[in-house]
C-alpha cells in the first residue's frame, strides 16, 4: 500500500448511489429549501494531491512504527536489568519503583506507537471518500413472516403437542423439577444461621485482654478519655476462627467522669465510669472506632453512624438503626476487669430474626 | 487490492482451476472457505461502513479495556492464590513482614513485589476495570442522548446495560479478592446490606460466606465469580452486542446525504481495521501509561483484612459509589414487630440501587409507549430536539452525582473545610431536589436551543457585520445558510401528541378510557406539549421571510 | 521465639542488631550523662516556672484563667502535663486564633526554650504525662510491621491507613499525620489533644507507640516509596476514580477525536 503515485488508485470503486447522491446538488429543490442536498463532493487531502506530504506520511507511519520496536526492545532490556526492588526518584512522582516505571512506559510506548502509526496511515493514506451503504430493514417481508409462521404451525402440529395434552405436561412438570436439582445442591454452601448471630466469645468472668499488649485490663490502666480495644481472653490471633469471632466480639472501652454518664443502665453495666461497648456497628457491621473523647461521639467511618456513648450509645446522626450494644462488665478477685455475661442482645448490622 | 469478484463462481470448473493457481493467501482463503464459508461472511463485512464521529468509539473504549483486563487477569491468576488459609508473611515489603495475614493477600503482595512487572500487570488490572466501567457509563449516556436506542436498538440497549451492571459486579468481587482491609471493609458492607433483605438475607449471607462473617470462603467464592462465571457471561453479551451493531448497521448524525435508508462513513477494510485496530494498541498504550506512572489501589499500606480493624475514608471503586451514596445517606429506619426486624435503614437503599439502574435500562421501552412510534430509527437526535428526554437524562445523572458525592462525603467534608454532616444532610436533600432543578433548566436550555437553530434557519448565520442602511439604521448582517445547513438543522422529526380521541363515539355511546390510555396522553403531552418542543421552521415560513427580508 | 529465629537470617537482621545497638548505646549514654547535672537542675527548674507562669499570663491565660483553672473559652490546664504543652504550642495549635469546631495545626509561635518553660509551669499546676525524652519517641529497632497492626486497630479508623487525616463529626477532623515529628506523635498519643482519645502507656505501652511511630516514618515520612508510582494523595477510590474519569476517560476520548476527525482538505491550504 506504499505506492501513492495515482491518489485515485485507491479511493473505492464507486457505487451508484454515491454518483446520484452526489450529482443531484438541488436542482429540483426550489420548491423545498430544506431538502437533502445529497452527500457533498469529496475534497482531496493534501497527501492526495501532494506525493511529498504522501511520502511524508509514510516516512511518520514507518517511525511510528519503528519507535514501538525500540520500545519493546526497551521493556525486555529493562525486565532484565532492572531489579524487582529498586525504587527511584522521579521528579514529580516521587520515589517508586524504577521496574514497574520502565516496564509501564516502555509499554506504553511500544503500544501506543503502533496505534497512533495505524491511524495516522489510515488517516492520510487511506481514501477518505465516504462511502454510502443502503440499509434494509430489519423486519422480514410480509411473505417470509407468513412462511415462518407457517413453517411454525406445520411443526408444532406435527409434534402433536396440542393435541397430546399428556405429553406436553409432563413434559412441563419434568423440565420445572429438573432444575431443583442444581437449587438443593446450593444447601451445602453454608451451615443454616441458628442463632449463631445471638451469640459471641463473650461469657461470665471472661477477662478483657487489651488488643495492644495482650494483657488483662485493670481499671486503674483506663485513665479517662482513653480510648482501648479489647477482646475475650482465650482468643488468640491464630485460631482457626480468630476472624469470625473477632467479628463479633471486638470491644470499645472507653472511661468517661461517671457524672458524664446521661444512662443509668450504661453508668451500671459499666464500672466506675468504665464502659465497654461493641466495635461493630450495628448499621452494616464496620467497626465503629473514631471516639471523639470531648464530645463523647464515636462515629463510624464507613456510613457516619453516629453514637453517644454517654448516652447508652444511641444513634444521633446517620444511618444506623439502634444503638451499639453494651457489655456488662465488672472487676474479678484479682481486680482485673471481666464480663458479667455476653452482649444481652445480637451485635452488628440488624437482620431478620433479630426481633 | 484485487478483489475475489474477478473469479467466477457459477461455473464449478473455472473455480476450481482459478483457486488451483491462485497465490499462497488466497489458496488459504480458499480452504477456510470451503469449510467455513468465510466468503459469504465476507462479502457482507469486509466493506461494511462505519461513520465517522468521535462518540462512536466510545463503545470501543469499553470493548478494548475488556480485553486489556482479559488478557492481564489471566496473567494476574497465574500467581493469585484464592485461599483465605493465614499465613506469616515473610516476602519483600518491611512494613509487613511477620504479619498475620491471608493466602490471598499475602500473594497479591508477591505480585507486587517479587513477581517481576507484577505489579504492572495488576496496575493496568485496575485502571482497565475503572476506565472500562467509566467507558461503558459514557457510551450508554451518548446513547441515550442521541437517541440511538430506539427501535431497532432496544434489545442492544439492554444488552448494554447487563454488560454495565456485570461489569460493575466483576469489579467489585475483583477488589474483594486481594482481601485487604478496603476491600474486606468493603464485603461486610455488602454482607451488612444482604443481612437486611427480609426473610431470606440471613440464610443467604450464611449460603454465599458459609456461615459467619467473614468465614474462609468468600475469596475462593468470589474468585470463580469474578474470572469465570461474571466475565464468561460478559463475553457473550458483548459478542451479542457486536454482532447487533454489525446487522444493525451503525446510527449516524442527520445531515447532506445521510438518511434513515442508508449509512454514510468509511469501509471496515482498511480504513476501519485499521483506525478501530489502531485504537486498541493506543487504549492499552494510554492504560499502560497510567499503570506505570500513577498507583492504584496500593494493598500494601491498606493491610490485611481484619475485621475489627477499618480506615477511615473506606469508599468502594467510584462505579459502587453511588451504592454507598444510598447508603451513607439514607436515614437509620428499623422497625420491630413480632419477633422481627424490618431493616429498612438498609433495605430501602439496596432497593433504590436496583430502581435507579432500572430507570434508565427501560427507558427506551417507556419512550417507545408514549411516541407509539413503529418505525425504525437510524439517524441520532440531537439532544436539544428530545428536550424532556435529555432533561431525564440529566436528572438522572444529577441523582447519580450527587449520591456520588455522598458516598465520598468524609473526603468533601475534609477537603472543603465543611462539616460531614452537612454534607450528609446536602445530599440527602439534593437527591430529591436536585434532578427536579436540573430537569427544569435543561429543558429550558434546549427550548432555547432550539428556537435559536429555528432563528438560524429562519433567518441565517449572525455574521457579526454591522451595516448602516440608507436611512440610518443599523442591521447585522446575516448570512443565509446553505442547503446542507437546512438541511441538517430541520432534518428531525418532531411528533405529534398522542389524543386520547373523543369519549364519544358517533352513536352517542360513552367509550371507555383507560387510566394507562390518559396517562400516555399525558405523558405525550409533557414530551411533545407546546411547552415541550419549539416548533421547527416550515417551508412556508421560511419562504415567507426569504421573499420579505431578501435584502438582508 | 520461632518468628525471630526465621528473621535472623534475614538480610535486614544485621541492620536491625545495628540499629538495636545503636540504639542501646544511645540509651546508655542519656541514662548516664543527665545524672551529674541533677544538683543544678533543681533551681534550673523552678526558674523555668517562674518564666512559663509569666508567658503563660500574656499568652494562655485569656482561656484558660489565669491559674489554669479552665473558663468557658478553654478547658482546665491542671494535670494536662507538659507534654500537653508541647505538643499543643509545639505543633502552633496553641495559642488558639478563634473559636470553632477544632482548633488547627498552624506556625509555632514560641521557640522551643519558651515552650519549655510553659510545659513546666502548667507541669506545677498538677501532675500529668511529662515530656517524652528522645529515647522513648526514638523508633529505631521499633518493629514497623507490628506498629502497622496497632496503627490500623487504635489510629487508622480517624487518621487513615498511612496517616493522611479524615473526617469527625459536626466539622471536626482528624488531622494528617505528614510531616508531624516523632516527639509530638507520642505527645498526642499520650495526651489525646481536642478530641483525640489519649491511649496511655497502661494501654498502649512505651514500645507500641515506638512501634507505631516506626510505621509511620516507614509509610509517611519524605522518603517513603510509592511503588506504583504516584500515590494520588493516598487517600484511596475516590481519587483513583476522579482520576480514571478525567485523565483516563479524559484522554481516550481526546484520542477518539483525533482519530474519528477528518484530516485536513487539501483545498483549504
Amino acid at each position: 500500500m506504499s505506492s501513492h503515485d495515482i491518489p485515485e488508485e485507491n479511493l473505492p470503486a464507486e457505487q451508484a448511489t454515491h454518483e446520484r447522491g452526489r450529482g443531484a446538488v438541488s436542482v429540483a429543490d426550489e420548491r423545498n429549501p430544506f431538502a437533502d442536498p445529497g452527500l457533498p463532493p469529496h475534497e482531496h487531502r493534501i497527501q492526495d494531491v501532494d506525493e511529498r506530504a504522501a511520502k511524508r506520511s509514510e516516512r511518520t507511519v514507518a517511525l511510528l512504527f519503528t519507535v514501538s520496536m525500540l520500545a519493546t526492545l526497551g521493556f525486555i532490556a529493562s525486565y532484565v536489568t532492572i531489579p524487582v526492588d529498586k525504587s527511584t526518584y522521579i521528579f514529580p512522582i516521587g520515589h517508586i519503583n524504577a521496574l514497574n516505571f520502565a516496564l509501564g512506559l516502555t509499554l506504553g510506548v511500544a503500544l501506543f506507537a503502533i496505534g497512533a502509526g495505524a491511524v495516522h496511515w489510515a488517516r492520510t493514506l487511506m481514501s477518505d471518500v465516504e462511502v454510502a451503504d443502503e440499509r434494509h430493514p430489519i423486519e422480514a417481508s410480509p411473505e417470509v413472516r407468513a412462511k415462518v409462521h407457517a413453517d411454525f404451525k406445520q411443526g408444532a402440529k406435527e409434534s402433536a403437542l396440542g393435541r397430546r395434552k399428556l405429553i406436553r405436561n409432563t413434559m412441563l412438570g419434568a423440565l420445572t423439577l429438573v432444575p431443583l436439582t442444581g437449587v438443593v445442591l446450593l444447601r451445602d454452601l453454608g451451615p443454616l444461621p441458628g442463632t449463631s448471630l445471638r451469640h459471641t466469645l463473650w461469657a461470665k468472668g471472661k477477662r478483657l485482654v487489651n488488643m495492644n499488649t495482650h494483657q488483662p485490663l485493670r481499671p486503674e490502666d483506663l485513665t479517662v478519655g482513653s480510648l482501648t480495644f479489647a477482646m475475650p481472653d482465650g482468643l488468640k490471633e491464630t485460631d482457626e476462627n480468630f476472624q469470625t469471632e473477632i467479628a463479633k466480639a471486638a470491644l470499645m472501652i472507653v472511661r468517661l467522669q461517671p457524672g458524664d454518664i446521661k444512662d443509668k443502665r450504661e453508668l451500671d453495666w459499666g464500672h466506675e465510669g468504665i464502659v465497654a461497648f461493641s466495635k461493630i456497628c450495628t448499621h452494616v457491621g464496620c467497626p465503629v472506632s473514631l471516639y471523639e473523647q470531648q464530645t463523647h461521639h464515636a462515629l463510624c467511618p464507613c456510613h457516619q453512624s453516629t453514637f453517644d456513648l454517654s448516652d447508652g450509645a444511641r444513634v444521633i446522626f446517620g444511618p444506623a438503626g439502634h444503638a451499639l450494644p453494651q457489655l456488662r462488665i465488672g472487676v474479678d478477685s484479682e481486680g482485673y476487669l471481666q464480663a458479667l455475661g455476653d452482649f444481652e442482645e445480637p451485635v452488628g448490622p440488624a437482620f431478620w430474626e433479630r426481633g | 487490492m484485487s478483489t475475489s469478484a474477478n473469479t467466477n463462481p457459477s461455473a464449478a470448473d473455472a473455480a476450481g482451476r482459478s483457486r488451483g493457481k491462485a497465490p499462497a493467501g488466497e489458496k488459504f482463503a480458499d480452504w477456510a472457505d470451503g469449510r467455513l464459508g468465510i466468503y459469504s461472511l465476507a462479502k457482507a463485512n469486509m466493506r461494511k461502513i462505519f461513520p465517522d464521529h468521535w462518540s462512536f468509539m466510545l463503545g470501543e473504549v469499553c470493548m478494548y479495556s475488556f480485553i486489556i483486563i482479559i488478557l492481564t487477569g489471566v496473567y494476574l491468576t497465574l500467581f493469585f492464590h484464592p485461599s483465605m488459609n493465614e499465613v506469616v508473611y515473610h516476602g519483600s515489603y518491611v512494613p509487613l513482614q511477620g504479619q498475620l495475614m491471608s493466602e490471598a493477600f499475602s500473594s497479591t503482595l508477591d505480585i507486587s513485589f517479587d513477581v517481576r512487572g507484577g505489579l504492572l500487570i495488576r496496575q493496568i488490572h485496575h485502571w482497565a476495570a475503572l476506565i472500562f466501567v467509566a467507558g461503558m457509563f459514557v457510551h450508554m449516556m451518548r446513547v441515550f442522548f442521541t437517541g440511538a436506542f430506539r427501535k431497532p436498538r432496544e434489545v442492544n440497549w439492554l444488552f448494554g446495560f447487563l454488560l454495565l451492571v456485570l461489569g460493575m459486579f466483576t469489579g467489585f468481587t475483583g477488589y474483594s479478592l486481594p482481601d485487604d482491609l478496603l476491600s474486606g471493609t468493603g464485603v461486610r458492607f455488602t454482607q451488612g446490606a444482604i443481612l437486611s433483605v427480609p426473610v431470606i438475607g440471613t440464610y443467604i449471607s450464611f449460603f454465599l460466606f458459609g456461615g459467619e462473617f467473614p468465614g474462609h470462603d468468600f475469596v475462593a467464592r468470589f474468585y470463580s465469580i469474578h474470572i469465570l462465571l461474571l466475565p464468561g457471561i460478559m463475553l457473550g453479551l458483548m459478542v451479542a452486542h457486536l454482532i447487533l451493531v454489525f446487522y444493525h448497521k451503525h446510527t449516524q448524525f442527520a445531515g447532506p446525504g445521510k438518511t434513515n435508508n442508508n449509512v454514510v462513513g468509511m469501509p471496515l477494510m482498511p480504513v476501519y481495521m485499521a483506525k478501530a485496530g489502531g485504537f486498541f494498541f493506543l487504549v492499552f498504550g494510554v492504560i499502560a501509561a497510567i499503570a506505570a506512572i500513577v498507583e492504584i489501589n496500593a494493598v500494601w499500606v491498606i493491610g490485611p483484612y481484619r475485621p475489627d480493624m477499618v480506615s477511615t475514608g473506606a469508599q468502594p471503586d467510584w462505579y459502587m459509589g453511588f451504592a454507598e451514596g444510598l447508603i451513607r445517606f439514607f436515614p437509620g429506619w428499623e422497625i420491630n414487630f413480632w419477633g422481627h426486624t424490618l431493616v429498612l435503614g438498609v433495605f430501602i437503599p439496596l432497593v433504590l440501587f436496583g430502581v435507579v439502574l432500572a430507570a434508565i435500562a427501560l427507558y427506551p421501552f417507556i419512550e417507545a409507549w408514549i411516541t407509539g412510534d413503529k418505525r425504525e430509527h437510524h439517524i441520532l437526535d440531537r439532544p436539544r430536539n428530545a428536550p424532556t428526554r435529555t432533561a431525564f437524562g440529566v436528572a438522572w445523572i444529577t441523582m447519580y452525582l450527587i449520591t456520588l458525592v455522598g458516598g465520598g462525603n468524609d473526603l468533601w467534608a475534609t477537603h472543603f473545610h465543611l462539616s460531614i454532616n452537612a454534607v450528609t444532610w446536602f445530599v440527602r436533600i439534593g437527591f430529591f431536589l436536585g434532578p427536579i432543578v436540573a430537569f427544569v433548566v435543561t429543558k429550558r436550555i434546549c427550548l432555547g436551543l432550539q428556537r435559536r437553530d429555528k432563528e438560524k434557519v429562519l433567518h441565517g448565520r449572525e455574521t457579526g457585520i454591522i451595516k448602516r442602511l440608507p436611512h440610518g439604521e443599523f442591521i447585522e448582517v446575516h448570512e443565509p445558510l446553505s442547503q446542507e445547513q437546512l438541511y441538517t438543522l430541520t432534518a428531525h422529526h418532531q411528533y405529534e401528541l398522542a389524543e386520547i380521541g373523543p369519549t364519544v363515539d358517533e352513536n352517542g355511546v360513552e367509550r371507555k378510557v383507560g387510566v394507562t390510555q390518559k396517562l400516555r396522553a399525558k405523558l405525550s403531552n409533557a414530551y411533545y406539549g407546546e411547552d415541550s418542543q419549539v416548533q421547527k421552521p416550515t417551508v412556508e415560513e421560511y419562504k415567507e421571510i426569504t421573499s420579505g427580508h431578501g435584502h438582508h | 521465639m520461632k518468628k525471630l529465629s526465621a528473621r535472623r537470617r534475614h538480610p535486614l537482621a544485621a541492620v536491625v542488631v545495628l540499629l538495636f545497638a545503636l540504639a542501646a548505646t544511645g540509651g546508655l549514654y542519656t541514662a548516664f550523662a543527665p545524672a551529674s547535672k541533677a544538683k543544678a537542675d533543681d533551681t534550673a527548674q523552678s526558674l523555668a516556672i517562674e518564666e512559663g507562669k509569666k508567658l503563660y499570663l500574656v499568652g494562655c491565660a485569656s482561656c484558660h484563667g489565669t491559674g489554669g483553672e479552665g473558663t468557658t473559652d478553654g478547658p482546665t490546664l491542671v494535670g494536662v502535663g507538659a507534654a500537653a504543652v508541647d505538643f499543643q504550642v509545639g505543633t502552633g495549635r496553641m495559642p488558639a486564633q478563634q473559636p470553632g469546631a477544632q482548633v488547627p495545626r498552624k506556625k509555632v509561635k514560641y521557640n522551643q526554650a519558651e515552650i519549655d518553660q510553659m510545659a513546666a509551669y502548667i507541669a506545677s499546676l498538677g501532675a500529668g504525662p511529662a515530656v517524652p525524652t528522645k529515647n522513648q519517641y526514638n523508633p529505631a529497632g521499633a518493629d514497623a510491621a507490628v506498629g502497622g497492626e496497632l496503627f490500623r486497630n487504635n489510629c487508622a479508623q480517624c487518621h487513615n491507613f498511612t496517616g493522611k487525616g479524615g473526617a469527625l463529626t459536626y466539622g471536626k477532623y482528624a488531622p494528617g499525620l505528614e510531616g508531624v515529628s516523632n516527639k509530638h506523635l507520642y505527645e498526642a498519643m499520650q495526651t489525646g489533644p481536642q478530641n483525640m482519645p489519649s491511649f496511655p502507656d497502661s494501654v498502649l505501652s512505651e514500645q507500641n507507640k515506638k512501634d507505631i511511630i516506626a510505621y509511620l516514618n516507614e509509610v509517611n515520612g519524605p522518603e517513603t516509596t510509592t511503588p506504583g508510582g504516584m500515590e494520588l494523595g493516598g487517600l484511596g477510590p475516590v481519587v483513583e476514580g476522579l482520576f480514571a474519569w478525567i485523565f483516563g476517560m479524559g484522554s481516550l476520548i481526546v484520542i477518539a477525536i483525533w482519530v474519528a476527525a477528518r484530516t485536513a482538505k487539501a483545498k483549504k491550504s
